[in-house]
């Protein structure tokens, strides 16, 4: 739904910043109310996000896209830039509205359900962009992830902060003002704080030092270990795909190749065309 | 030289009035920093809601005026203004739901919101002049002074005298107590911080589990309670003329501007700012230039701008410090 | 959904649909009398009058809006500027005003003008924390000069014959002459407020210009020595003949005879219909430049920065510089109208400019027209002014039907009493509606 159908002629180029605020603008229509949670398809995976279809206007991104994951497991999504990889994610998250497709997690159909309900659900997003509060402390970013427990979160903090010392050290300090590496780890703390059940990463690792990365992935086999179910986008796709359970290769808003990391990667043809020989 | 008298007549004539002035304007500007921050748009609308919100406290006076009921030395203004709060925010909460909340769910660009906040401005003007009339009314009733000329004259001794006015001293009292627990209420609470992180990123706020349409209503009613708060004590402080509410719409907005849109504590340091200017600009410093440098008798006034251009101080304000700091004084979200 | 909306809205009917209810609302008020309408064609001409001046000033308002994207909160501002035209201009000159401080006032005037700039220099020149300081400090000398040359200068103007002037009077020259000047007032004011506020880190404009429209009308209420502040001017010379004038011609005595009316109402009709006319002439010739100036490469390139402002900006285009010389236009225009409603009115009454009724009004009006299309923001503002000036009529109306079954009291009192408000409320609630229901407006941009 564009601008221009409710700008009276479309926004024109208003940037006049004496009466409009654009910083921080959301894409998400929050005054959506959830629909009904129905019973889902037994003996169905942990998240089972079947046959989406849809998109942002009149184009599909998603011509029929299936993402799985069980219980403790990591699965990764790979491909090509514009592939459909963060649409599929924010399809998961209802942040998106599909044509066609169901999302069930945990046995229940949460189709109808919006992002903020998701979140009660069990569910925990790492947006690829934008995916922290940057005027407020690194601690107030961990409260903020918390905002749904009603129990005392201290001591999921206090993992946060030993699974990222780095950030334990800034926590008075305003997230827009650390490091891009860092800035990823208040991200993941953030959503761990309402400890999820799946954790959803979008490019956890997207401007992140090699140690820094490696060491992420390290934190995310650990989270996984917790029983956490992991799905994760990530371009470093070989790294990825070795811890992975699961792999997609994902291909113009359809799955390509579905297996195991290990599979995958020893599959020629994925690695000549999608992890570069 | 005589120091003594200076300073009481610069206190007498510029630092009360202007700090009285400059916690309206701070209250006002809140609201509008507020509805900025995380409704992303200025609001044409918020003198009028100062305006109507007065209104409704000035008929409630009445009302428990005729009952008999009174504060004895306080305005009974004061005991309207809560429940002037509670209804101006019924109302200001069904526009929202009448008019804004579609905005919201069609993802209206901001400007939009401008624009319907003009109709918004239009329509309740029109009720405050339905409900009240458009003549100037004085609804302060109790004591007038806490600390008057003859009093402070007889005192200190001094030549130069000193008052006090109780609607004054309120103002400065309600507002340092609103301040304070608003910015409490930021920093401190759930509430606050989901407010000031719907205002940093919608989505992810949203991504958190924050109720949008949760924040917004908190925000009107903040806002809202607010600019009653402001517009009473206004009115309180000179009177009641629905007009008026509409030209300080200027001043509120050059200081939310000033201090930064989107940060409430600029939002404050900005209506100081533009008050202690405005009166310090249109005050004619004769009398203190004659304390300071005996002798001297200039042959004007020594004010530098008549009171009628008092608007355009903050204007100049406004356009210096976009010129020399375009983020305000603290840093606001507009950039 | 809204985009089948969009796709009826551009009916090519619109337009003339419009223009025919215009026609109706006017015959009806013109030839019919009752509760509504007052049956009087001297009162549906003057609405007309008034409804071609709101045109011009929404269509001032279009250009900047429609084709620039910015936003004029200060629209009553350059209106009053416009209107000191014709005072300016074309009333009598005083005998003795000039000489007893003409050119103190404009040497005054230079002085802070090159202030300004001196400050301005000084500003971009320097550096670091000097920058504020040294520009301040130049600015705080200039305003002593510019004071002890203008405060003098103000006194012995006013003292010149202060009953019936007191003001530095006019030129003399024809009033038709005027108007253009009010446009390059209005313009002037604009270039200095564009320059300030556009394209710094981002646009301030609305705020800025809801500024200067404030000072611009509190500099015309104060300062009587330019055209007498709050005691008003009257006496504006007119581009067409006066009543008693006509109604003293046999001539035209014996043309009314023909009409079969009286020559008090055919001589007010007569003016009316020739102001009507002028204004036509102007209006059209304006909507004419602004289709031709829409269709240059000029006006390509304009909707080329609206619609991708920052595509435009990649291709090398000054988006602040055309921003600038968009609004100028769009202050012009509106300046032209100030001085057009100051000729209609024989009157310039700084008190009156309201910023509900000509800044936020016409803004209704351009929205409810239809923003981007001249012709929706011309009948748009036709349209709107109507119902405003009927609303006066017909919220008392309505009221009294409303309050028939209550009880008499201060209530109802109070309720009767206060009901021409109600037009406040229709406009807000018609403003809404279109922009909830119609958001491009009634005759949409095609
Ligand atoms: N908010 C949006 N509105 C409209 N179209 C969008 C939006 N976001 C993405 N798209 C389009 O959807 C397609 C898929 O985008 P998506 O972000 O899902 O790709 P991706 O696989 O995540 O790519 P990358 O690896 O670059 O992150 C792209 O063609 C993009 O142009
Ligand atoms: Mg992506």
């Amino acid at each position: 739904m564009s601008d221009e159908d409710h700008g009276f002629g479309g926004h024109r180029g208003m940037r006049d910043a004496s009466i409009v605020n654009t910083a921080g603008r959301g894409t998400i229509d929050g005054t959506r109310r959830s629909g009904a949670v129905r019973p889902g398809v037994a003996a169905a995976p942990f998240l089972a996000a079947r046959d989406m279809r849809g998109g942002y206007g009149k184009a599909d991104i998603l011509n029929g896209c299936t993402i799985t994951v069980d219980r403790g497991q990591i699965a990764v999504i790979v491909g090509p830039n514009g592939a459909g990889k963060s649409t599929a994610m924010k399809a998961i998250f209802g942040m998106l509205d599909l044509r066609e497709g169901s999302v069930q997690l945990d046995g229940t159909d949460i189709s109808a359900l919006n992002p903020q309900d998701r979140v009660r659900a069990g569910m925990g997003f790492v947006p690829q962009t934008a995916n922290v509060f940057p005027s407020m402390t690194v601690e107030e970013n961990l409260q903020m992830g918390a905002y749904i427990r009603e129990d005392d979160f201290r001591h999921t903090m206090d993992q946060v902060y030993t699974l990222f010392p780095a950030v334990a050290a800034k926590r008075r300090q305003a997230a827009g003002e650390l490091s891009g590496g860092q800035r990823q780890q208040v991200a993941v703390g953030r959503a761990l704080m309402t400890q999820p059940k799946l954790l959803m990463l979008d490019e956890p690792t997207a401007g992140v030092s090699p140690i820094v990365m490696d060491e992420l992935f390290d934190r995310i086999i650990e989270i996984a270990r917790t029983g956490i179910s992991i799905l994760m986008v990530e371009q470093n796709a070989r790294q990825a795909l070795e811890i992975a359970d699961l792999g997609y290769v994902l291909v113009q808003g359809t799955n390509r190749y579905t297996d195991t990391g290990a599979a995958l990667l020893a599959n020629p043809e994925v690695r000549r065309t999608f992890l570069g020989g | 030289m005589d120091i003594a008298n200076a300073l009481v007549a610069i206190l007498n004539f510029v630092v009360i009035p202007a700090a009285a002035y400059g916690s309206q304007l701070a209250l006002g500007a809140l609201g509008v920093t507020l509805i900025y921050g995380i409704l992303r748009f200025s609001n044409f609308a918020h003198g009028d809601t100062m305006a109507i919100g007065t209104a409704i406290v000035i008929l409630l006076t009445w009302g428990l005026q005729s009952m008999g009921v009174n504060l004895g030395p306080l305005p009974t203004a004061l005991l309207a203004l809560p429940i002037g709060i509670a209804i101006t925010s019924g109302l200001v909460l069904l526009t929202d739901r009448l008019v804004y909340r579609h905005y919201r769910r069609v993802r209206a660009d901001p400007i939009v919101l401008v624009m319907a906040s003009t109709g918004v401005m239009f329509v309740m003007n029109g009720l405050t002049r339905l409900l009240i009339g458009v003549d100037e009314i004085r609804f302060d009733d109790g004591a007038r002074f806490l600390i008057s000329v003859q009093q402070f004259k007889a005192w200190t001794g001094l030549t130069e005298g000193l008052a006090l006015r109780l609607s004054q001293f309120i103002t400065l009292a309600v507002a340092a107590v609103s301040c304070w627990a608003l910015f409490r209420f930021l920093n401190r609470t759930r509430s606050g911080k989901a407010m000031r992180a719907y205002s940093d990123n919608e989505d992810l706020a949203l991504l958190s589990g924050i109720d949008p349409e949760r924040v917004v209503r908190l925000t009107w009613i903040i806002a809202t309670a607010l600019a009653v708060m402001a517009g009473t004590l206004y009115g309180l402080d000179k009177s009641f003329k629905a007009f008026n509410y509409f030209q300080i719409l200027l001043p509120i907005f050059a200081a939310a501007i000033v201090g930064g849109l989107g940060s409430p504590t600029g939002a404050v340091a900005g209506g100081f700012v533009i008050a202690f200017s405005e009166v310090a600009v249109t005050y004619p410093w004769k009398k203190i230039a004659g304390y300071l440098v005996p002798g001297w008798q200039p042959d004007g006034l020594l004010q530098l701008l008549s009171t009628e251009y008092k608007f355009a101080v903050s204007f100049v304000i406004l356009i210096v410090v976009l010129l020399f700091r375009p983020t305000g004084l603290f840093r606001g979200k507009s950039f | 959904m809204s985009t089948n909306r969009q796709s009826d809205a551009a009916s090519p009917w619109r337009a003339p649909a419009l223009l025919a209810v215009l026609v109706i609302l006017f015959l009806l008020e013109g030839g019919v009398s009752n509760a509504m309408f007052s049956g009087s064609w001297n009162s549906a001409l003057g609405i007309l009058n008034m409804g071609l001046l709101s045109a011009i000033m929404a269509l001032g308002v279009n250009i900047t809006w429609g084709y620039g994207g910015l936003f004029n909160a200060g629209v009553v501002g350059f209106l009053a500027l416009g209107g000191l035209a014709p005072v300016l201009i074309s009333t009598r000159t005083i005998p003795g005003a000039w000489a007893a401080g003409g050119p103190g006032v404009l040497l005054a005037l230079l002085v802070g003008l090159v202030t300004l700039g001196l400050a301005a220099v000084v500003a971009r020149r320097l550096s670091g924390a000097w920058r504020f300081w040294a520009a301040l400090a130049v600015v705080a000398i200039g305003f002593v000069i510019y004071r002890e040359l203008f405060d003098p200068a103000v006194v012995a103007i006013e003292a010149n014959n202060p009953a019936q002037a007191g003001n530095i009077g006019g030129l003399g020259l024809p009033v038709l002459l005027s108007w253009p000047v009010g446009g390059l007032l209005a313009a002037a004011a604009a270039w200095g407020v564009g320059k300030v506020a556009l394209g710094l880190r981002s646009d301030y404009l609305a705020i800025a210009t809801l500024g200067i429209g404030e000072i611009i009308v509190a500099v015309m209420r104060n300062e009587g020595w330019l055209a007498r502040g709050v005691l008003n001017m009257t006496g504006i010379p007119r581009p067409v003949p006066y009543e008693l004038n006509l109604q003293a011609d046999p001539g035209f005595q014996a043309r009314a005879a023909g009409w079969g009316m009286d020559v008090a109402t055919a001589s007010g009709i007569w003016v009316k219909l020739c102001y009507a006319g002028l204004f036509v002439a102007v209006l059209l010739a304006l909507v004419l430049l602004s289709e031709l100036a829409l269709r240059s490469p000029w006006g390509r390139m304009m909707r080329a920065i609206r619609d991708n402002e920052t595509a435009a900006e990649a291709m090398g285009k000054h988006v602040t510089r055309r921003h600038l010389q968009v609004f100028i236009i769009g202050a012009a225009v509106i300046g032209l109208a100030g001085a057009m409603m100051v000729t209609l009115d024989g009157l310039l009454n700084p008190g009156g400019y309201a910023p509900l009724r000509y800044t936020f009004l016409v803004w209704v009006m351009v929205i409810v027209g239809g923003s981007g299309n001249n012709w929706g923001a011309v009948l748009g503002a036709i349209l709107i002014w109507c119902l405003w000036i009927k609303a006066e009529v017909w919220g008392p109306a309505f009221m009294k039907l409303v309050t028939t079954a209550m009880e008499p009291g201060p209530l109802k009192a109070q309720l009767l009493e206060s009901a021409p408000h109600m037009r406040f409320v229709a406009m807000g609630l018609v403003l809404l509606l279109v922009l909830r229901f119609a958001p491009r407006g009634l005759v949409p941009e095609r």
